[in-house]
């Protein structure tokens, strides 16, 4: 608990939280409000639409996670933090749990308040979470920015600056996993088990023949990211602060 | 207490710190000297288990850093004090780490009063001066009320109010009973410091003694003398066995005092138009046990101009 304390002053007491925060929400309940107020036509305005940017509020989640550990290094301040601790993995786990915990905080607020959003300003909408897909495809943001959080951390941790991680980060989820299906044959079965795709696998309707369901989905992304965050951890305590 | 045991920390090809022991004992201020790139900051880092050694160990009060339960109380170090978020304020920034250690909040407005800070310490530490950094720099050292302290050039950078400063403090708190552990590349700096020194070169130990001894030891006494009969005198001076080196128009004369020189001129009959003692400075002694263990060399002789330094056309 004193661990996840000390963090968790140390990321309130920085500013890019607070921006992340901002942007994150903005970006997502902004979208959903724009396409409630622009909705027209005879069809009513379904789930997925309003879900529409909470793709880009996880770029956000990605970008904060993962600067909330290089920028430790980048001032340095990650050997007074293991000068404080000394056992890293320790360190870095409570690291992990806040910067988790406040992804996934600020997933349900995007979601539901993409959802009130588009609800509030659209017309003709069909938007009642009557069943447990409903609500997965909903509430399951916050567990798919929590999670994606620790993912960047991990990358952060392993690569140790800003600039290197984001592009890291970004490119990967932006770029390599949508062009590697245009590699010929091998291409869309590789996609299938890639972690991003899993990942709107999670928050879409998957049909009865994909490769994982929505939670089998969800479980590989958290596989992918604990063997991330291992990696991550153990080079960290092995390498010179 | 701080023990380095055949510490050792190799970079690649490049061996950092070779082989290095030492003890630094409580109560005392204890100098790390040692010229730029000689290993000062590696062996700091290695104390307290920032950076793993290749080979050896460092030991504080017999156990190693990591063993150390909530160790800002045992050991309280100042490595840069650029070690900090410029966007969080002072006090949030002891804050966190007094947290770390289960440190009661209020230790942190006592620290801050301390090294006088408390007026800015809502204020990010972005904006301090390097002299301001460093007060909060000693501000996290003290936080644990540690028996062990280590500072890495904390005078570097800082106007002479504040080099004062920090040599009466350290010397407080080595009157405390605290072990004091403090670098620097400056011999004069640590001569009005440092109660001991550990001096070391290249990585490796020239020598651990009591400044006093290593001052006296190293800097050498000399008589300069002129005279119009130099070349007698320095037959004179030859025969009597001692070492004599020219310098211009006089001779410098080592392992004879004014009046033994005097006496010696007034026998060979000699006319003295000087005779002056010479007393060797701090950094030439310095220089002359570090000079072949200088990692980055200036190849720069008395009187001569690099040439990029010449102006064109010239």
């Amino acid at each position: 608990m004193t661990l996840l304390a000390t963090e968790r002053i140390k990321l309130f007491t920085t500013r890019s939280p607070w921006w992340s925060t901002v942007l994150a929400l903005g970006v997502t309940v902004g979208l959903a409000t724009m396409v409630g107020l622009t909705h027209d036509g005879p069809r009513p305005l379904t789930l997925t639409q309003t879900q529409f940017g909470t793709q880009f509020g996880l770029m956000v989640i990605l970008v904060m996670a993962a600067l909330a550990v290089t920028t430790e290094y980048r001032f340095a301040t990650i050997r007074a933090t293991f000068q404080a601790i000394p056992n890293r993995t320790a360190a870095l786990l409570a690291k992990t749990t806040v910067v988790a915990l406040l992804a996934t905080v600020l997933g349900e607020i995007a979601a539901f308040g993409s959802w009130a959003a588009a609800k509030i300003t659209a017309t003709n909408t069909d938007l009642a979470l009557t069943t447990a897909d409903d609500w997965r495809r909903v509430a399951g943001t916050g567990l798919v920015y929590g999670i994606a959080a620790v993912m960047a951390v991990a990358v952060g941790i392993l690569v140790r600056q800003s600039a290197g991680a984001i592009s890291v980060l970004l490119i990967w989820v932006m770029l390599v996993e949508n062009l590697v299906g245009l590699i010929p044959r091998v291409g869309a079965d590789i996609q299938e088990w890639l972690p991003f795709i899993a990942v709107q696998r999670f928050l879409g309707n998957p049909g009865p023949d994909a490769v994982l369901g929505p939670w089998a989905s969800l479980a590989y992304f958290a596989g992918v990211t604990a063997v991330l965050l291992v990696a991550a951890l153990g080079s960290a305590a092995k390498r010179d602060a | 207490m701080i023990e380095a045991v055949g510490l050792t920390k190799r970079y690649g090809k490049t061996l950092a710190v070779d082989n290095l022991s030492f003890t630094v004992p409580a109560g005392r201020v204890t100098g790390f000297l040692g010229p730029n790139g000689a290993g000062k900051s590696t062996t700091m880092r290695m104390i307290l288990g920032l950076d793993a050694p290749t080979g050896g160990s460092a030991l504080i009060d017999g156990k190693h850093y990591r063993d150390l339960h909530h160790p800002l109380r045992t050991v309280g170090a100042l490595l840069d004090a650029k070690w900090v978020h410029p966007n969080r304020s002072a006090r949030a920034h002891l804050q966190w780490m007094a947290k770390s250690n289960k440190l009661p909040a209020k230790r942190v407005d006592e620290v801050l009063e301390i090294v006088g800070l408390t007026s800015v310490a809502g204020k990010r530490a972005g904006g301090f001066s390097l002299g301001m950094s460093q007060r909060l720099g000693i501000a996290a050292a003290l936080l644990g009320d540690p028996q062990v302290l280590l500072f890495d050039e904390p005078v570097n950078g800082l106007d002479p109010e504040g080099i004062l400063w920090i040599r009466k403090f350290m010397h407080r708190l080595a009157e405390e009973g605290r072990t004091v552990f403090v670098s620097s590349h400056l011999l004069s700096e640590m001569a009005l410091t440092a109660q001991e020194l550990v001096v070391i070169g290249r990585g490796k130990l020239i020598s651990q003694s009591s400044t006093e001894d290593f001052v006296a030891q190293a800097t050498e006494n000399t008589v300069r003398v002129r005279s119009p009969q130099l070349a007698a005198l320095r037959t004179a001076l030859g025969r009597a066995g001692v070492s004599i080196r020219d310098e211009g128009e006089s001779l410098i004369v080592s392992g004879m005092d004014c009046a033994e020189v005097g006496e010696l001129a007034a026998s060979t009959g000699a006319v003295l138009h000087e005779l002056s003692p010479q007393r060797g400075s701090l950094e030439e002694a310095f220089m002359q046990l570090t000079g072949d263990s200088v990692e980055y060399h200036t190849e720069i002789a008395d009187g001569q101009v690099p040439a990029t330094l010449v102006p064109a056309g010239k």
